[in-house]
């Protein structure tokens, strides 16, 4: 599969008053054309921040690229300047935010907000570009295209408003579509329609997306690729049946454990102890080293690399060592392995 | 829309009918006369000045006649200051002068103060943005007269750039007073559209259009500005008070003929029927200036469509 953008050891750092967050510390995947890449972590582990750094959309005077490079196009992102940044946004790598109530600007209708990353970047005149971005109303489903062009944000539900934020994101048919949590502030109906719209329209267009998320359930739905992140970088990257059903890093399988179920039959819900790294002072070894009952010695000393579990799977994880102890995973993990061909608690069948 | 500005000018008349009389007692309470040098009249005479200007009548005839007066557009006739004088002619034959330089005034500080505030915002935290912050404080703090008196001094007396003072240039008189007006509201503006845009700078639809791949000149004028007008069209009422309070004071340094030269004038006087007049006048003019805040909001803002307003 052709690589389409590729981050390597890429670090980065946020100069406040309080001193120097080392918000992303060496990351490094992948994004393959026509795939789905789902990034999940908790707040403050650093997704966002990552594709931001990709947008280049972080703040000029605080944020600083450290090490590494985002490869796209045969050109390292990190070293454009702003004129060529402006270029490749909206065109090449397009954004979803999270919020769709406040991502549409509030004084202006919503057909030239649609309209003007096609005169931006397209050479065409107002009147064909008007008529490209009815085509893509329709596309994402708003009914009435032609009437809904001149009204203004406010006169959109939510729903609504997140499908006015995709056309805009398709409208160039970028390479790459980064979403952050694009569904995280709207109600579990809509999540599902947005999200049945985001797949049915990569297949349409064939971009490459990254999906920022913390819902596992939304992950399970779109994503052929998952990178769990913490503490500023990816622990574990698989692909989406070897990070559910056959986790390797003990983040992973606390995040999988605090995913609620219908089946299980536990009243209480399980919850990841302790707090997340202060990114200010990071710890030595590994960050989640801290927070896990699985904790090595050689955890708190030292930073796990990663180790391979398949071709396409690999954890950051002491436990992965030829000298490591065997140990168990959390019951409600060892379930889902159980149904994984090729791990260690495969009793048959299929996911 | 026509209806809402219907039902606004319904609501300016009570208004106004309220302001007129709460100055028309107010005025009744104040001791003094109006009659000029009443203390050396004999009673026989004063009564016979009294009687020629209506004020030897019960106060409810007085008022009553005043608020018929006023339905007709008369405010009634001058009784020490212009002896005689038609007020409505005298406010008329000195709006030219305050008008011109109050709107200059106002023109001129608010588009100086958005581009002040603006650039402040865009480049936040460096000499340019504390140098506006300085001029801010010094617009807001220092009183218009300062300005004046120092205006005068420099443009005037030492470079004779500009005439010291009198309306007899035409343009050229109304340049000084109006810097001076301007301050004011050079300083409001300047310092809500710093705060208001580097607000809207940092909103998500920004950093959606930053996104989409506009530059910063774009992200400014296309997509910050207007968000960041809202709420300075708030505060434009505050500010034509300024100016107006204001010109009572810079017409006077500059010896200008305008009507706030002649309000000072007649309050000194005690003339009774211009100081009413003149409040009228004022109050009316702000009426007008708050209505048309309430109209460009909903210009701006789409969100703010007023009742009754198309869909």
């Amino acid at each position: 599969m052709e690589k389409i953008l590729q981050v390597k050891d890429l670090e980065l750092s946020f100069n406040t008053f309080g001193g120097e967050v080392k918000a992303i510390r060496g990351v490094n995947f992948d994004l393959y054309k026509g795939e789905t890449l789902a990034i999940v972590g908790e707040s403050g582990s650093g997704k966002s921040v990552t594709t931001k750094s990709i947008m280049r959309l972080l703040p000029d005077h605080s944020a600083e690229f450290k090490n590494g490079e985002i490869l796209f196009g045969g050109r390292d992102l990190t070293k454009l300047s702003d004129k060529e940044m402006q270029k490749i946004r909206g065109k090449d790598i397009s954004m979803i935010f999270q919020d769709p109530m406040t991502s549409l600007n509030p004084t202006m209708p919503i057909g030239r907000q649609i309209t003007e990353p096609l005169l931006k970047h397209q050479k065409i005149g107002k009147e064909e570009a008007k008529k490209v971005a009815i085509d893509l109303l329709r596309l994402v489903g708003m009914p009435k295209p032609e009437l809904r062009m001149k009204q203004y944000p406010h006169q959109f539900s939510g729903g609504q408003r997140q499908r006015i934020v995709i056309a805009i994101a398709l409208a160039c048919n970028p390479q790459i579509l980064i979403a952050d949590e694009p569904t995280t502030a709207l109600d579990v109906t809509i999540q599902a329609q947005i999200l049945e719209l985001m797949k049915d329209l990569q297949k349409k267009i064939d971009t490459s997306i990254i999906f920022i998320t913390h819902d596992l359930g939304v992950v399970a739905n779109v994503a052929d690729r998952v990178a769990v992140m913490y503490g500023g970088k990816i622990v574990e990257i698989g692909t989406v049946d070897e990070i559910f059903y056959n986790p390797q890093h003990p983040y992973t399988w606390g995040l999988l454990s605090s995913m609620p179920s219908l089946d299980t039959e536990e009243a209480k819900l399980y919850a990841i102890p302790g707090t997340p790294p202060d990114l200010l002072d990071p710890p030595k070894g590994d960050a989640f080293a801290l927070r896990s009952e699985y904790a090595l010695q050689i955890d708190m000393e030292q930073n796990p690399p990663f180790f391979k579990v398949s071709d396409t799977h690999s954890a950051a994880t002491w436990l992965l060592h030829p000298d490591a102890p065997q140990v168990d995973p959390p019951a409600t993990v060892i379930e889902r392995m159980k149904k994984f061909p090729g791990s260690r608690y495969y009793e048959g069948g299929a996911i | 829309m026509a209806r809402y500005i219907g039902k606004r000018l319904i609501y300016m008349v009570i208004t106004l009918a309220l302001i007129a009389t709460f100055t028309f007692f107010l005025m009744k309470i104040l001791p003094g006369s109006p009659i000029a040098s009443a203390d050396k009249l004999s009673p026989e005479q004063r009564a016979v000045v009294e009687a020629r200007y209506g004020l030897d009548e019960p106060l409810p005839v007085q008022y009553f006649d005043y608020m018929f007066g006023l339905l007709k557009g008369d405010l009634g006739i001058s009784i020490n200051q212009f002896k005689g004088a038609n007020v409505t002619d005298l406010i008329i034959s000195r709006m030219g002068p305050s008008a011109q330089i109050g709107f200059q005034g106002m023109v001129l500080g608010t588009i100086l103060g958005i581009l002040l505030g603006m650039i402040a915002a865009l480049r936040q935290n460096s000499w340019i943005d504390y140098s506006s912050t300085l001029v801010a404080i010094i617009g807001i703090s220092i009183p218009s007269f300062v300005f004046a008196s120092l205006l005068q001094y420099w443009f005037g007396l030492k470079l004779e750039w500009f005439p010291v003072a009198l309306w007899k240039d035409g343009f050229m008189s109304s340049v000084l007073p109006s810097i001076a007006l301007a301050m004011f509201p050079l300083a409001t503006a300047a310092r809500f559209i710093r705060t208001e845009m580097i607000e809207v700078l940092g909103s998500d639809y920004i950093t959606l259009a930053k996104a989409k791949g506009a530059s910063g000149s774009e992200i400014a004028f296309k997509h910050a500005i207007r968000n960041a007008l809202i709420p300075l069209i708030t505060v434009l009422g505050p500010m034509a008070v300024g100016i107006l309070t204001g010109s009572l004071v810079v017409e006077q340094i500059f010896a200008i003929p305008g009507i706030g030269e002649q309000f000072v004038k007649s309050i000194m006087v005690n003339d009774f029927s211009i100081i009413m007049g003149t409040t009228i006048f004022f109050s009316v003019f702000l009426i007008i200036v708050i209505l048309i805040v309430d109209i460009l909001y909903g210009v701006i803002d789409p969100r703010i469509r007023l009742s009754g307003g198309k869909n």
